[in-house]
C-alpha cells in the first residue's frame, strides 16, 4: 500500500473515531450524568428520561456504537482492499495492495 | 431437596464442565498458553471476555450496591460499559495488530526501552493482583454461605480448580472455560431477575419490568415511584435523585472507562483472535454479553431494594422469614432492638435506624427474599463461584506472562528455550495461586476497597501510554515513561494520602475540586498524557524502525506474530 492511501485510510479512520466517540461522549457524560436532572423532567413510563439514560439507555447505545463502528470499518477496509486476512499468524509485512484510481472514488 | 444438596449437584456439575475444558484443551506451545494460538472465534472470544471481565463483583456485589447507592450507582453501569467503547475503538484492534503476547510487550516494543517494559511489569502485575485478591474472597463467601465449608476449605477448592485448569491449558484452556461459565454465571443472574420480574411487575423481562407498574400484591403503581416513595418515607435518599456531586460522579464514571480501557486481563483477551477484524467483531459481542448482566443488575437492584424494605421494614424480629436467620450467621446482615418494641426498623437515620444490611446479600440472599425454588438459590452459588473463578483465571494468567515472558525472556535471560519459558509460565501461576489463595483466606480489610483503585491505577498508567502508542507517532520512551510514572504515582499517592494517612480528611470538603479517590484516576490519565506530550516535545523522536511498526499497526491486514 502507498504511503498516500495509508495516509489517507488513517484519516478516514481517525474521523470514524471521532465522530463514534463524540456521541459515545453526549450521551454517557452529557445526557447521562451533566444533563440528567433536566431530562429527569420528562418521562416515559414509569422511568424518568434521565435516570434511563444512566442506568440502560447509554449502555444499549454503547453496543450499538461498536457495531456501527464494525460497519464503517468493515467498509473502509474494503475500499482500500483490507479484506478480511488469514487466520494462520505468518511473518512478514502487510500485504503491500495497491489500490486502483476507480476504487478510491 | 434442600438449598444445599441443590448447591452441591450444581456446583460440582460445572466444576466437571471445566475440569473436562481443561483436559481436552492443553497447551503444547507458549502461543497456546500465551494467546490460545490466537486462533479463537470472535463470539467465543466475546463470551469468554464478558466472563473474564464480570468477576465476582459485578456478580454479587454490584446490583447490591446500586440498590443503596441509587442513580448514583450509575457511575459502576456506565463506567464498567462505556469502557469498550474506547477498547473497541481506541485500542483492541491495533493492539491485535500488533500481534504480540503482552500488554508490557507492547509498551516495552513501541518505546523501544527495557525501562518502560518493567514499569508495565511491575503496573501489570500489581493491578492484576490486587484484583484476583477480591476473587478468591468472593469464591471463599460463596462455598461458606451456601456449602456451609468453611471459608479456608471454600478458597482451597476454589484455588485448586483454578490451578488445574490454568496451569494445564494456559489461555488456551482458560479460553474455553470461561465461555462455560459465562454460559453458567448469565444464566444463574437472569433466571432469578427473571422470576423477580414476574412475580413483582408481571414483566418477564427485567429490564422492562424496571419501569413497570407492580402488581397489586406489592401495592401497584410505578415500581420506581413506590420505591421513591419509600426510600423518602424510611428517611433514605430518593432513589432516582442523586446525592453525590455531579463532577464526582463525572470523574469517577470516566476513571471507571480509562480503567476498564487498560486492564491488562481484558486486553490481551484481544490478542487471541485471528485478525483485526475478529477483533473488532469480539468487541462487539463482548459488549452485548456484558449489557445482558448490566442492564439487568439496576432492575435487580431496584427490584431487591423494594422487596427488602417490603419484607422487613417494621416486621416483628420473632416473626422473620428463614433466610433473615440464614443470613444473620454470616454476618453479613444484622438487628439491633435499639428501642426495645421487638420490631425491625429499617430507618435512614443512623441513630434510629435497626437494622445493618451488607451490600453482597442483595443478589445473594435475592431469590430466597423473593420466596424462589431452592434450585434457583442454589442456580446463584454456581453462577458466583463461575464469575469469580473466570476473573481470576484470566488475572493469573497476566501475572504469569508478566513473569515468564516480560521479566524473564525479554528483559533478564533471553536465552531460555521455549519449553523452559512454558515451564517457568506454570510456575509463575502455581506461586501465585497460592498467594492469592493465602490473602483469599486472610483477607486484609482494604482488599474490596482496592479492587476499585485497580481501576485507577490501569486508567492512570497503561491508557493513556497505550493510546498515545498508537496515535502519536511521535511520542517516544522519555515521554511514556515519565507520563506512566506521573500518572501512577500521582494516583496511587492521592489514594494512600486519603485512605492511609489523612483519613480525617477523606469527604467532599477535603478533595481536590471534590474528586473522591475512586475518581481520582481520571485526573491521573491526565496528567499522564500532558506529562508526556511535553516530555516528548524536548526530547528526540523515536528511530525509524519504531515508527515504522506504528505506521503498521495503523493498518489492518495480516498480522505479525513472532
Amino acid at each position: 500500500m502507498s504511503d498516500h492511501n495509508a495516509r489517507s485510510y488513517w484519516r478516514s479512520n481517525i474521523r470514524i473515531v471521532l465522530t463514534l466517540l463524540s456521541v459515545w461522549f453526549f450521551i454517557s457524560f452529557g445526557c447521562g450524568i451533566l444533563l440528567v436532572d433536566t431530562l429527569d423532567n420528562i418521562r416515559f413510563g414509569g422511568f424518568k428520561l434521565g435516570f434511563w439514560i444512566s442506568q440502560q439507555g447509554s449502555i444499549f447505545v454503547f453496543v450499538a456504537l461498536i457495531y456501527i463502528y464494525i460497519y464503517l470499518m468493515d467498509k473502509l477496509d474494503s475500499k482500500y482492499n483490507f479484506e478480511s486476512s488469514t487466520s494462520a499468524p505468518t511473518s512478514g509485512q502487510a500485504p503491500e495492495e495497491t489500490i486502483t484510481e476507480e476504487q478510491e472514488t | 431437596m434442600s438449598v444445599q444438596i441443590w448447591t452441591f449437584i450444581f456446583v460440582f456439575i460445572t466444576f466437571g464442565l471445566y475440569i473436562g475444558i481443561a483436559i481436552k484443551s492443553r497447551a503444547g506451545s507458549t502461543s497456546d498458553f500465551y494467546v490460545a494460538g490466537g486462533g479463537v472465534p470472535p463470539l467465543a472470544n466475546g463470551m469468554a471476555t464478558a466472563a473474564d471481565w464480570m468477576s465476582a463483583a459485578s456478580f454479587i456485589s454490584m446490583a447490591g450496591l446500586i440498590s443503596f447507592l441509587g442513580r448514583d450507582g450509575t457511575f459502576y453501569l456506565m463506567g464498567w460499559t462505556g469502557g469498550y467503547v474506547l477498547l473497541a475503538l481506541l485500542l483492541a484492534p491495533y493492539l491485535r495488530k500488533f500481534g504480540k503476547f503482552t500488554v508490557p510487550d507492547f509498551i516495552g516494543d513501541r518505546y523501544y526501552s527495557k525501562t518502560a517494559r518493567l514499569i508495565a511489569v511491575f503496573c501489570a502485575i500489581t493491578i492484576s493482583f490486587v484484583y484476583v485478591c477480591g476473587q478468591m474472597q468472593g469464591a471463599g463467601i460463596v462455598f461458606s454461605r451456601f456449602l456451609e465449608v468453611d471459608i479456608t476449605t471454600g478458597v482451597i477448592i476454589g484455588m485448586t480448580i483454578v490451578f488445574f485448569y490454568a496451569v494445564m491449558g494456559g489461555m488456551k484452556g482458560i479460553t474455553y472455560t470461561q465461555v462455560a461459565q459465562y454460559c453458567v454465571l448469565i444464566f444463574a443472574f437472569m433466571v432469578p431477575a427473571i422470576f423477580i420480574s414476574i412475580l413483582m411487575t408481571g414483566v418477564p423481562i427485567p429490564q422492562i419490568g424496571f419501569g413497570s407498574e407492580l402488581t397489586q400484591d406489592f401495592g401497584g403503581g410505578y415500581l420506581l415511584d413506590r420505591l421513591d416513595g419509600m426510600s423518602q418515607e424510611l428517611g433514605f435518599a430518593t432513589y432516582t435523585e442523586g446525592q453525590r456531586s455531579t463532577q464526582d460522579v463525572f470523574f469517577i464514571t470516566a476513571a471507571l472507562m480509562f480503567g476498564t480501557a487498560g486492564l491488562p486481563h481484558v486486553i490481551i483477551r484481544f490478542f487471541t483472535v485471528p485478525n483485526v477484524r475478529d477483533a473488532r467483531r469480539s468487541a462487539g459481542y463482548a459488549l452485548i454479553f456484558i449489557a445482558i448482566l448490566y442492564t439487568t443488575a439496576p432492575a435487580v437492584a431496584a427490584f431487591a431494594k423494594t422487596n427488602l424494605i417490603n419484607t422487613v421494614s417494621n416486621v416483628e424480629y420473632t416473626s422473620v422469614p428463614e433466610w433473615f436467620t440464614k443470613w444473620e450467621a454470616t454476618n453479613l446482615i444484622s438487628f439491633t432492638d435499639k428501642n426495645n418494641d421487638g420490631r425491625i426498623q429499617y430507618l435512614g437515620n443512623a441513630e434510629e435506624n435497626e437494622l445493618e444490611v451488607n451490600r453482597d446479600i442483595m443478589v445473594l440472599a435475592n431469590p430466597e427474599i423473593a420466596g424462589l425454588p431452592n434450585w434457583v438459590v442454589a442456580l446463584v452459588a454456581a453462577g458466583a463461584l463461575a464469575a469469580a473463578l473466570s476473573t481470576a483465571a484470566g488475572l493469573l494468567l497476566v501475572i504469569s506472562t508478566a513473569v515468564a515472558h516480560d521479566l524473564l525472556k525479554r528483559s533478564f535471560i533471553p536465552e531460555i528455550t521455549e519449553r523452559q519459558e512454558l515451564l517457568y509460565a506454570r510456575i509463575s501461576i502455581f506461586i501465585a495461586v497460592l498467594i492469592a489463595g493465602y490473602v483469599g483466606i486472610n483477607p486484609p480489610a482494604y482488599v474490596a476497597q482496592v479492587v476499585a483503585y485497580a481501576f485507577g491505577l490501569a486508567a492512570a498508567s497503561f491508557f493513556p501510554a497505550i493510546v498515545l502508542g498508537i496515535f502519536n507517532k511521535r511520542m517516544n520512551k522519555e515521554g511514556a515513561i515519565a507520563g506512566m510514572l506521573a500518572g501512577f504515582l500521582f494516583t496511587a499517592g492521592y489514594i494512600i494520602y486519603f485512605k492511609t494517612l489523612n483519613p480525617a480528611l477523606d469527604n467532599a470538603d477535603g478533595w481536590l475540586f471534590g474528586i473522591s479517590p475512586e475518581g481520582i484516576g481520571t485526573f491521573g490519565t491526565i496528567a499522564n498524557m500532558l506529562v508526556a506530550y511535553a516530555v516528548s516535545k524536548f526530547s528526540p523522536e523515536p528511530p525509524d524502525s519504531v515508527q515504522t511498526i506504528v505506521a503498521n499497526i495503523r493498518l489492518p491486514g495480516e498480522a505479525i506474530r513472532q
